[in-house]
């Protein structure tokens, strides 16, 4: 039986902002399928995590290893400027905290997904408004909405918009910065439903940064606990939520979970 | 050839350590050892407090083991639940050991049918099929057919436990974790849970369950556990000098 090879492969990646770090020696791997979630506070060197990892940042030493579709992992920092773009357009999403950090606030619904997947190569303007409507759907914005502007949008609607630009070029793997962050209760309960829907439907592999340890729970498989850019913590996520081992990550479990 | 245990649990050890209280450590269990037998329900017995649903937790890797072992037969393999990857262990999850908790996790929005289904859509059912089934279990566990499409979050406990137990019960895992599914039960449900009981040991599964009902456990358990057996060593001494503080 031939061992399946992880989707991503960090090794000892660490971030220095001069002699300030942002994180330091991380390493992990995901495996195709899997929701890992980073938490921690604030300050903990998360959100630098992330962005190293979808290479939107260049960390100052170690390596990632991304598994292409034609089944060869190669090292993210080695490849050009344009090979990683190409990636973070097809086989990767990117869904911000705030919508208009991942949407064009100017332009239409249905063009905000459909220029998605013009950038793989789509070109019948038919089959991608028809496209970006299912997309639409799927996320519960009503059909009559495609023509509008997300500024027009309420905080939920414009997540769900960013979330279905993300996934309409089917992407394996996708990156999330406090998705709920900035949400109501009742809104952020039903995207939070919403992404574990697509999860099970899509099989997505997914990182996501989230303060908020309800989420994590409800959305991840695994966990790392970040803590002044260190992981000090990792694992199942009801075993590392349940039976924290850490004095810093049994502070975050009762101060938070029980709020 | 002898069939090979289920599951074999040898010297299993757990305390807490409390960081945010000085570092209180509160030990749970000391040198557990059973093991289970496939077609045999294995109970848990002792009083509140003393570890049992801790252990349940160990061996779903809800809880860390500190010391000891807990090897499952997960397919053709032999894996040892204290150390193993968090990748193996949602793997053996999916396909090996079974875990109804006392309480249903509801996910809101999603439908009761649904939430019972998701397991099977797991291991590539349809979903007409999958739904099938679901309702056949839902009649069997005599769930009011008005409530099969609504979220369970408004349900009452019973109705809820159902749920649950359904959603246990519906696949086909070797081993079977039970934590209580009967607690919130009328008479009449309970002898539906005990006959399901009856029909997963007849297919071979393996069950470890945790029981306060003694007409429950007298009519399912092949054998009982005394978890008081295990209590670490401190607090058994601790036991005994109130005793005879009192007899004094």
């Amino acid at each position: 039986m031939t061992r399946e090879l992880p989707l991503l492969d960090a090794q000892s990646i660490s971030k220095f902002y001069g002699s300030r770090s942002g994180c330091e020696e991380i390493s992990f791997q995901l495996f195709s399928g899997e929701v890992i979630a980073i938490v921690g506070e604030s300050g903990s060197g998360k959100t630098t995590l992330l962005n190293c990892l979808s290479t939107r940042l260049m960390p100052t030493s170690g390596s990632i290893h991304y598994l292409g579709r034609d089944g060869v992992a190669r090292n993210l920092y080695q490849m050009s400027e344009a090979e990683r773009r190409f990636l973070m357009r097809t086989d990767w999403g990117f869904v911000h905290q705030n919508p208009s950090d991942g949407l064009r606030m100017a332009v239409s619904a249905g063009a905000n997904v459909g220029e998605r997947l013009m950038a793989v190569g789509e070109r019948h303007y038919g089959s991608i408004r028809q496209t970006a409507q299912n997309w639409l759907e799927r996320v519960e914005i009503l059909a009559d909405r495609i023509d509008d502007e997300p500024r027009t949008f309420s905080g939920g609607m414009r997540q769900r918009l960013q979330i279905a630009r993300n996934l309409v070029t089917a992407p394996r793997l996708v990156f999330m910065d406090e998705p709920t962050g900035g949400l109501d209760v009742s809104v952020q309960a039903r995207l939070l439903d919403l992404i574990k829907g697509l999860v099970n439907d899509l099989g997505l592999s997914i990182i996501i940064v989230t303060h908020d340890l309800a989420v994590a729970r409800l959305l991840s498989d695994r966990i790392m606990v970040m803590k002044e850019g260190r992981v000090i913590e990792a694992g199942l996520t009801d075993c590392v939520l349940d039976d924290p081992q850490q004095p810093y990550t049994q502070l975050l479990v009762s101060s938070i979970l029980k709020g | 050839m002898r069939a090979v245990s289920p599951f074999i649990i040898s010297n299993l050890s757990k305390s807490f350590t409390m960081h945010l209280r000085g570092g209180l450590i509160i030990p749970v269990v000391e040198r557990v050892n059973f093991s289970l037998e496939a077609g045999k329900c294995t109970v848990l017995g002792g009083p509140s407090g003393i570890g049992k649903s801790s252990i349940l937790k160990m061996l779903y890797g809800n809880y860390k083991i500190d010391a000891g072992s807990a090897l499952i037969k997960h397919g053709q393999e032999q894996v040892n639940i204290a150390c193993v990857e968090p990748r193996k262990m949602l793997e053996i999850r999916k396909k090996t050991l079974g875990y109804v908790s006392q309480f249903l996790q509801t996910v809101p929005r999603i439908s009761a049918l649904d939430i019972v289904a998701e397991p099977l859509l797991q291991h590539g059912v349809t979903q007409k099929t999958a739904h099938e089934r679901v309702k056949e279990l839902f009649t069997l566990l005599n769930l009011p057919e008005k409530l099969w499409h609504l979220p369970p979050a408004t349900f009452s406990g019973g109705e809820q436990q159902r749920v649950n137990i359904a959603r246990g019960f519906i696949t086909a895992h070797p081993v079977l974790l039970l934590d209580e599914p009967t607690a919130s039960l009328d008479t009449k449900n309970r002898q539906v849970v005990v006959e399901m009981i009856e029909k997963k040991k007849q297919e071979g599964v393996a069950l470890l369950g945790i029981f306060h009902d003694e007409d429950i456990r007298q009519s399912i358990a092949d054998k009982i556990i005394d978890v008081s057996d295990f209590a670490p060593l401190d607090i058994v001494k601790g036991r005994s000098k109130n005793e005879d503080g009192q007899a004094a």
